[in-house]
């Protein structure tokens, strides 16, 4: 028997691998736009691999620390390291910034580390060329994204940084490549004012007699010193020990040390939940209309391709093809310009997403759910075509 | 027919190939280094500001007011230079009052010498009658009555020097007493003189004439400019070997380029609690010229001794995975994380690895995504020591 559907898609092959072709880019266009989303919570969920930690010890009350701002004193860390069931503790700033480099400069999100542990929270977990932060000062890794290369000296506030190293997919929850600095640089980048505002702090401390007091040598001075200094930081990273409950160490921590304490399941819930619910929210928003125009250029698609050969249907009709045949050509035609719709988007939508500012993650799940979705789309795109050439009197074969 | 496989076939392939080659099926492209067994040197950085071995502040002793400052910041003073003047008040004409007392308490003693003089010779006459009366009575020519008489003038009469010498004592005492008064008040107008200590240069001119002082209150500051060491702070991570006489790098803030040679003089042995420093004073081997300016901000990288030759991986190789500290091996085609105890580092991101691997090894340096033992790779030219992936 020969294929209905085969043949008459051979006699106007270009026509109908032109029609998948357009079909494939606004699929494309749908997969981006679901890499899109999952590149956001991927996001997310690196920026908490990535942080190495299984705790995240922050202020009181907070959501720290990247949902909300967060400062606790430096030292907190010793006490936190010495609770039952933490291995490691490491304080860590964040601070997201605008970073210059040459006469350009690159949105970031800073973060300050203790340097020379390999391994150690905070750290960045991979390098794809250069070296890790050592006890040395200004230095620091970047992620590739920020367009620095080793070598390279990048401002940070009033101070220089060497580029050491690079890493990758070191990114924030909203998407700002990460740079890695050491922790005490970290500390007086966030706290550190410009010369101007130090200036002038200076000189209202000095007008302000309760400070500068002529009976007291020496009082402006320590003043102005406690005013310069910075003994905050942002959270204390945790690593636990094999075999210990996080919930149980985090509850002694909340209980004992007065401090706010996360899990690694209660920051994604903040991170995916909270931090990136909106936009999340308007992606799949965007997706669903997106799902539904593509539907329905299926099913135009079809409906048009289908009227446009009605007399050949009736002809068909009229010597006596069943209508299960006529259907089944419809349904293969259908199903074949979205097989080449969804090739045609797959391709498309990897070869584009490099270019995106911001991380796509097309995930194979997804492609694989895509193709079920674009099948079942065509097959109910070809639904309208398919009761619109059953409709079809044989008569009209010969008539006007 | 065949015109439409012609596009369809490379289309499928295209496909396929795209499938495979991006997203999580991809091989992970990774960079691998020989484990090398070698000697490494660690440096440790540290960040201090430039200070003066030797700082002044030069003050009054009493609260007054200031009546002239001689010196200005930058100019070079000589050890016993007057650079200021405290307001004297009225301790000049005390001094010149006093000098008057003086010469009235010369005068006294003078008067004193003078009496005593006048009653010696009365005694020396009154002696000389008493005992010629003495005689006369021994050969009955006058009464008992009348050498008594002049027995006892006699006796007043050495009495009255006796007197005349402890009146010229006292005088003299006085004339000591009000001198050392006056040397007391000649001192404490030198007081009120500000003098420098030592040569050396003058930092801040923290008053002006006329302004008032409190007693302590710093008015000049000055340095010796020969003695400027740094202050330097290090971070107590990996400075275990840090000690007294090693060299030392420095880099001015002013002078990024240049590096100076330098020595550790010594190491504090009070370490900062709060910041986690340690704290150490480093001297440069030649002073720069110009003379930096005190408090700039210094670099210093003081190199340690080598340490004993040990199996050494970039720190970019090292990762934590469930826990572990350990490195990605190479075993055929696969991985294999191999746990390991790491010790120093020296500058270069070179590290130790005291346990869990051997020299000829190879291990994953850079990789493109985290790797975990699944990992599909493929190995790039590891030839060059940095590449970005």
């Amino acid at each position: 028997m020969i294929s209905l559907a085969g043949r008459d898609i051979l006699h106007g092959w270009g026509r109908f691998l032109l029609t998948g072709v357009g079909l494939g880019l606004l699929i494309g266009v749908t997969l981006s736009m679901a890499g899109i989303y999952r590149g956001m919570v991927d996001d997310a969920n690196v920026l908490i691999e990535s942080s190495g930690a299984d705790l995240w010890v922050v202020q009181q009350g907070t959501l720290g620390p990247y949902a909300e701002p967060s400062s606790i004193y430096e030292d907190t860390y010793r006490g936190i390291r010495g609770m039952q069931g933490v291995a490691r503790a490491a304080n860590v700033t964040y601070l997201t910034m605008q970073v210059r480099y040459a006469d350009r400069d690159v949105r970031a999100m800073v973060v300050g580390v203790v340097p020379g542990g390999a391994g150690e929270p905070g750290q960045p977990g991979f390098l794809v060329a250069g070296r890790h932060l050592i006890g040395s000062r200004y230095e620091a890794v970047a992620d590739v994204k920020t367009g620095f290369s080793l070598g390279d000296t990048v401002t940070i506030r009033r101070n220089r940084y060497r580029v050491v190293g690079l890493t990758r997919r070191m990114v924030s929850s909203g998407g700002d490549p990460m740079i890695f600095i050491p922790l005490k640089e970290a500390q007086q980048a966030q706290f550190l004012k410009d010369n101007d505002a130090l200036l002038q702090q200076r000189r209202r401390t000095e007008a302000n007699p309760l400070f500068n007091r002529p009976s007291v040598p020496g009082l402006l001075e320590a003043v102005i010193a406690s005013q310069t200094t910075n003994s905050y930081v942002n959270a204390v990273l945790v690593q636990m020990k094999p075999g210990y409950d996080p919930d149980v160490v985090a509850e002694n921590i909340q209980r004992w040390k007065r401090l706010q304490v996360y899990t690694r399941p209660q920051m994604r819930t903040i991170l995916v939940d909270k931090l990136i619910a909106t936009s999340a929210k308007q992606i799949g928003m965007f997706l669903v209309i997106l799902s539904i125009v593509s539907a329905a250029i299926v099913a135009f698609i079809i409906y048009t391709m289908t009227m446009a050969k009605i007399r050949e249907i009736a002809v068909l009709k009229l010597i006596g093809t069943r209508n299960r045949v006529i259907a089944s050509m419809i349904l293969q035609q259908a199903l074949g310009l979205g097989a080449i719709g969804f090739v045609v988007g797959k391709i498309a939508a990897t070869l584009w997403s490099p270019f995106f500012p911001r991380y796509v993650l097309l995930e194979p799940g997804d492609a694989v759910r895509g193709f079920v979705a674009v099948m079942v789309i065509s097959v109910l795109a070809s639904i309208l075509a398919i009761t619109a050439a059953l409709k079809v009197d044989p008569a009209e074969a010969i008539g006007g | 027919m065949l015109r439409l496989f012609a596009v369809l076939v490379p289309l499928l392939l295209l496909f396929f190939y795209v499938a495979l080659r991006s997203g999580p099926l991809a091989p992970v492209p990774v960079t691998v280094v020989m484990v090398e067994t070698k000697q490494i040197r660690p440096v440790l950085f540290g960040i201090g500001t430039l200070e003066a071995k030797y700082a002044y502040r030069i003050g009054s002793v009493t609260s007054g007011r200031i009546k002239l400052i001689k010196v200005d910041v930058g100019d070079v003073v000589h050890a016993g230079q007057v650079v200021g003047e405290i307001d004297p008040v009225d301790l000049d004409e005390r001094m010149s009052a006093q000098l008057s007392v003086i010469k009235r308490a010369e005068a006294l003693i003078r008067s004193a010498q003078a009496q005593f003089r006048d009653a010696n010779a009365r005694k020396t006459f009154a002696t000389g009658q008493a005992k010629r009366y003495g005689l006369l009575q021994s050969a009955r020519a006058v009464s008992a009555e009348s050498a008594e008489a002049k027995h006892q003038e006699a006796e007043i009469a050495r009495a009255s020097a006796s007197s005349a010498e402890a009146g010229v004592h006292a005088a003299r005492q006085e004339f000591a007493s009000l001198k050392a008064e006056y040397q007391g008040l000649v001192k404490q107008r030198h007081n009120l003189l500000l003098l420098a200590p030592v040569d050396g240069l003058v930092t801040a001119r923290n008053a002006e004439p006329g302004n008032t002082v409190l007693a302590g209150q710093t008015v000049i500051e000055m340095i010796n400019p020969r003695s400027l060491w740094i202050d330097v702070r290090f971070d107590q991570l990996q400075s275990a070997d840090l000690k007294a006489a090693l060299p030392a790098r420095i880099t001015l803030r002013s002078r990024p380029g240049h590096i100076f040679s330098g020595l550790v003089e010594r190491l504090e042995p009070l370490a900062d609690r709060i910041t986690e420093e340690l704290l150490a004073k480093v001297v440069f081997s030649v002073l720069p010229e110009p003379l930096p300016p005190v408090g700039e901000l210094c670099e210093v990288t003081v190199s340690l001794p080598p340490l004993q030759a040990l199996p050494v991986v970039p720190n970019a190789s090292v990762h934590r995975v469930d826990g572990r500290l350990g490195v990605w091996i190479i075993e055929g085609s696969g991985l294999r994380f191999a746990e390991v105890r790491t010790g120093m580092a020296d500058r270069d991101g070179n590290l130790q690895i005291l346990r869990g691997l051997q020299a000829g090894a190879r291990v994953v340096v850079y990789s493109k995504s985290a790797l975990h033992a699944g990992s599909r790779i493929t190995i790039l030219n590891s030839n060059r020591k940095e590449l970005t992936l």
